[in-house]
């Protein structure tokens, strides 16, 4: 999939709050659209997003079309011990993005 | 969703040539919305408080609207924020679960909002309550794609 830019700081504290931000390169096409000769754009947006934090669960997310295009996600998890935070998702058309970062904790 | 014939027969404008002939897009009515709201609360009692949605309440370009939802309070915890967009054709716009590893639950992104209109969080928190804020906001660039 397209261009994704992940800011997520690399070291901290155990208990402290790290902010994950991502920016997702994708049209979300909202199956609302016509193109020129008048024919509805088909829907394509990435519908469904996870984040694991050394397996745990941190955020799922079901998206619909009025999420703008390129999307812009930014959230938090609690850093406890080092390891990666993953992140996962799909679009209808069944094409799959990923992206991860590692994180010490100490 | 419903849509209007002339809307139907009239080709789609481009997003410049939408500023002055903006054809009026498909909208949710109020009982669809109130009704994809019940359906997340399963009929419990809304209140207002405890979640806070953060949008400007004035809007240049409806295609890319930042904002903050979420519960700032620990205790009880949100287990699930949702926002709906009252007058977008399709009012749903997301839905979060924070897992375990969570940190504030708390959650920024972007909208597409097709109209002048009431964006609405809710947030379940852990003990089953489900609470509500609405930002009523004015929209001068309605977003095209909706």
């Amino acid at each position: 999939m397209a261009r994704v830019l992940l800011h997520m700081k690399k070291t901290a504290a155990p208990g402290e709050i790290v902010e994950v931000k991502l920016l997702i390169s994708h049209p979300m096409e909202s199956g609302q659209r016509k193109d020129e000769t008048g024919q509805m754009v088909k829907r394509n947006i990435i519908h469904s997003f996870r984040c694991t934090y050394n397996g745990a669960e941190v955020l799922r997310l079901d998206l619909h079309p009025a999420i703008a295009a390129n999307p812009y996600l930014a959230f938090s998890l609690r850093a406890e011990k080092s390891g990666t935070v993953e992140m996962r998702w799909v679009d209808d058309e069944g094409a799959e993005g990923s992206a991860s970062a590692p994180l010490e904790v100490g | 969703m419903t849509q209007g014939p002339t809307f139907a027969r009239r080709a789609f404008v481009l997003c410049g040539a939408a500023l002055v002939a903006m054809p009026r897009p498909a909208r949710a009515t109020p009982e669809e919305v109130a009704a994809v709201i019940k359906e997340v609360t399963g009929g419990a009692e809304l209140k207002p408080g405890r979640v806070k949605l953060d949008i400007p309440v004035m809007v240049e370009n409806g295609n890319a609207v930042g904002l903050t939802a979420g519960v700032e309070a620990a205790e009880p915890r949100c287990t699930d924020l949702y926002l709906f967009a009252e007058r977008n054709p399709l009012p749903r716009a997301l839905h979060a679960s924070f897992g375990p590893a969570a940190g504030r639950t708390e959650l920024a992104t972007r909208m597409r909002l097709a109209t002048s209109q009431t964006v609405v969080a809710v947030a379940r928190l852990e003990d089953g309550t489900f609470w509500t804020d609405g930002v009523d906001l004015i929209v001068t660039l309605a977003a095209c794609l909706e």
